[in-house]
């Protein structure tokens, strides 16, 4: 056992180090700092960067454009993205329909896709969940009913993040009703330019308009844009679902969070406004969530290493998902403690130009807010031990 | 970066393993309890013939030089067990004080009779009136010609009624020291009871006891930093049992929810037990993670190892406490009675926590280095 990086490891850290000291933009990075919401040219623009020097989608086949990197690069990778401050990309895009279309997709599929994917030519959402259909995705009913060479769609979903920017859309239909509900679900690819679709912003406790309802009115799609099989859809969303499960914690944007709690620690008790007896309360709950993190952190590194190994299920990759959502939920939650009153007055959704002097404290609860989502989305943390309880310990 | 064990260290966790398991149930742990030592002398020569008396010792001492990672397979193993035989008292306590701190002759003079298991040890240094973790003395040892006279009182020395001889901790002028003290030496009072948990503690009365000048271990006034570094050792030590003892306790109850039937059902088909049940496996996960980190910081710089060991052992004060708790509520009244393995984890995980500084100690340690991580640029 050894708990240092090899000498390789360690070179590949510091070139990934000094790609993004050099390529990352010095407003993208402050915008992270001061827990901006990123637009969608934000996003595209570092995709872009990061798809130029081949690191947009490491994690797809190398013929794709992904990078044939092991278990520990991936983390190192993620881990200095996050401490350098920067974004991450369209999980639609890099984390769901690339690998979707890589593993399932025609080669029509691939060709028109893939390229455009990785460099977000192509902006996707994610069209599952529905208002009846939830951690009960299987329930939905959104139907898609053959026609010629189309299918029609009618229903609606909900939730649907960035649709509104989307140029695609990916999503889920009904096209059978007579089995079990995992049977008669079909994978499909829409263009959101197609008549009948209508989509409308739904605001969040954040203040944000991410998430939105689409409905859909006798929308037309080509049979050619099934992924999969008609009827089999159900495969490739568990596909899906079951995303990378490395960067699942999401260890490296906690640690940031946590150095950027200590300097705020820092900064109030220089400018007196914290008392001696709040610094003491607070360097007790710094510490204990220190103590969480790196338990964390280890757990996830025996994953990383057991994967190098062949990997397979086991206990400790099973709870990264939970307690890296409570933990980045828990580090939000503290810096709105610090905030304190002077976070009430939150700064414009989408304001810019902020700084750390000020510009944390209005965005301080927003970022609290919104991060109560990790534990939803995702597969909610109650489904989650559900899984754990059954597929781990039987019960 | 890498967390497979070796060949070597997989074949001694099988052996060891194994050997608790086959010899070490239950119905032995109860029998060894009532004896009138408290424990198994022969559970423990069967340590000894395991060799894992000399694990941690550098091999020109009759060792193995066995590392962290060692001690903490064999500390997990025992932890499984419950043992309450003297291997953190001998070994792990007054061996640490012996490995860091006692001359080439000292050594040759206890460690073969420790390593054969005919030689128990004790570490004598909590007082009543200290602060609990303090690396101070009270207990006097003064000049008397050639050796020492030591005087004082110390309370729950772990095995301190069976010790043969007890490493004693006293304020010699020149700050405090660490002395050798046959227990049959005249002036030495020893009152014994037993621990919640199950190991023997004493209370140790020493009045005018006088000993050569052979037994001061390193130079008067030198203990602290012997004793730092014990505790270091021995608090990773505590860690990895302590992941044994919840490995046990997790097990046991997972077992139990799966043949436990109420309302027609197997109780683990209850959600709110399942959602328990997968709390404790994270708790548990977490702490073998800090186990390990524990365990691959004995020998790294002072300041990264001293904060690794107090997260590891903050981070098992809360998950033991979670565990032990959960454990004994899912069982129902079966968790509270003393015939049953669960409750006495509970006790065990209950009194580690207490030992070499608890949650809160270790966090106050945190805080006053500031942290796990070192200084945010
Ligand atoms: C910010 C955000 C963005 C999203 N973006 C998208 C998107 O782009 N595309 C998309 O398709 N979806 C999206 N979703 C939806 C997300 O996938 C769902 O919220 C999620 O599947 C949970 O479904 P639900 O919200 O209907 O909650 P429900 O399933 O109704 O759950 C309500 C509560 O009941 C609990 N619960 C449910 N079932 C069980 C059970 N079996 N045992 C115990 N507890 C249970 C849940 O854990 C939760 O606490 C997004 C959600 C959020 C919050």
């Amino acid at each position: 056992m050894k708990l240092d990086f090899t000498a390789e490891e360690l070179a590949f850290r510091d070139e990934v180090r000094a790609f993004l000291k050099d390529a990352l933009p010095g407003d993208l990075r402050q915008k992270m700092i001061d827990r901006e919401h990123l637009d969608k040219a934000d996003t595209v623009r570092w995709q872009r960067i990061l798809n130029a020097r081949g690191w947009a989608v490491t994690h797809w086949p190398v013929q794709y454009g992904g990078q044939n990197w092991t278990p520990a690069q991936r983390y190192i990778f993620q881990e200095e993205m996050a401490l350098a401050h920067a974004p991450e990309g369209s999980p639609f895009n890099v984390n769901m329909i690339g690998p979707v279309l890589c593993r399932y997709g025609t080669d029509a599929q691939k060709e028109n896709f893939l390229a455009a994917t990785a460099n977000i030519d192509i902006w996707w959402c994610q069209g599952f969940s529905e208002p009846g259909a939830g951690s009960d995705l299987a329930s939905l009913k959104t139907i898609a009913i053959r026609d010629g060479d189309d299918y029609v769609l009618n229903g609606q979903k909900i939730w649907t993040t960035q649709a509104q920017h989307a140029d695609w859309m990916f999503g889920l239909f009904r096209t059978d009703n007579s089995g079990r509900k995992q049977q008669g679900i079909t994978f499909l690819l829409l263009d959101m330019k197609t008549p009948g679709i209508t989509v409308r912003p739904i605001e969040t406790i954040d203040g944000g308009h991410d998430a939105n309802e689409v409905f859909f009115d006798d929308v037309r799609v080509p049979v050619g844009n099934v992924v999969g099989e008609e009827g089999k859809g159900w495969d490739v969303a568990k596909h899906l679902l079951g995303s990378e499960r490395s960067g699942i914690a999401r260890i490296g944007l906690s640690k940031e969070r946590l150095s950027q709690l200590r300097v705020l620690e820092r900064r109030l008790a220089g400018d007196g406004t914290l008392t001696q007896e709040e610094q003491l309360r607070l360097a007790y709950k710094l510490a204990e969530v220190e103590v969480e993190l790196r338990a964390l952190e280890l757990t996830q590194l025996r994953v990383v290493a057991a994967d190098a190994h062949g990997g397979g299920a086991n206990a400790a990759a099973s709870i990264l998902k939970v307690k890296g959502t409570e933990m980045q939920q828990r580090m939000t939650e503290l810096v709105t403690e610090l905030a304190g009153p002077a976070g009430l007055a939150v700064t414009d959704h989408d304001h810019h130009g902020g700084d750390l002097d000020t510009g944390w404290l209005g965005a301080a609860a927003p970022f609290y807010f919104t991060m109560r989502k990790v534990s939803i989305f995702g597969g909610s943390n109650e489904v989650q031990k559900n899984i754990i309880a059954k597929t781990m310990l039987g019960l | 970066m890498d967390f497979e064990l070796t060949d070597e260290q997989k074949m001694l966790q099988e052996a060891v393993t194994r050997l608790v398991a086959d010899t070490y149930g239950f119905q032995q742990r109860e029998h060894a309890l009532k004896t009138s030592d408290g424990w198994s002398r022969q559970a423990y020569a069967g340590l000894a013939d395991m060799g894992l008396l000399g694990m941690p010792f550098a091999e020109e001492d009759g060792g193995f030089g066995g590392g962290g990672v060692e001690m903490m397979i064999v500390m997990e193993a025992l932890g499984r067990g419950l043992m309450v035989e003297p291997y953190f008292a001998t070994v792990v306590l007054a061996g640490g004080v012996l490995r860091y701190g006692a001359s080439a002759e000292q050594r040759a003079g206890i460690l073969p009779g420790l390593i054969a298991g005919e030689h128990i040890l004790a570490l004598a240094h909590s007082e009543r009136g200290m602060p609990r973790h303090t690396l101070d003395a009270r207990t006097t040892a003064t000049r008397d010609g050639e050796g020492w006279k030591i005087d004082g009182r110390k309370i729950a020395v772990i095995h301190g009624a069976s010790a043969d001889t007890l490493v004693v901790s006293a304020q010699t002028g020149e700050g405090p020291g660490l002395f050798l003290v046959n227990t049959a030496a005249e002036g030495v009072a020893v009152e014994k009871a037993r621990g919640y948990d199950g190991v023997p503690v004493a209370d140790i009365t020493f009045s005018s006891v006088a000993v050569p000048a052979a037994a001061l271990i390193g130079d008067a006034g030198q203990s602290g930093a012997i004793l730092a570094r014990t505790f270091e050792v021995a608090t990773a030590a505590l860690v990895a049992e302590a992941v044994g003892a919840m490995s046990e306790t997790f097990d046991v109850t997972v077992e139990y929810l799966k043949t436990r039937r109420q309302f027609g059902v197997a109780i683990g088909s209850f959600q709110a037990l399942q959602h328990r049940a997968v709390d404790m496996l994270m708790e548990l996960e977490l702490s073998r993670s800090m186990a390990v980190l524990a365990a691959l910081s004995l020998d790294i710089d002072a300041d990264q190892r001293t904060r690794n060991i107090s997260a590891a052992k903050a981070q098992i004060g809360k998950s033991g406490r979670l565990i032990g708790q959960e454990a004994v509520q899912m069982h129902g009244a079966i968790g509270i009675t003393a015939e049953y393995k669960v409750g006495h984890a509970f006790k065990r995980l209950t009194a580690i926590d207490a030992l070499l500084g608890d949650r809160d100690y270790h966090l106050a340690r945190l805080v006053e280095l500031r942290g796990v991580y070192p200084a945010a640029a």
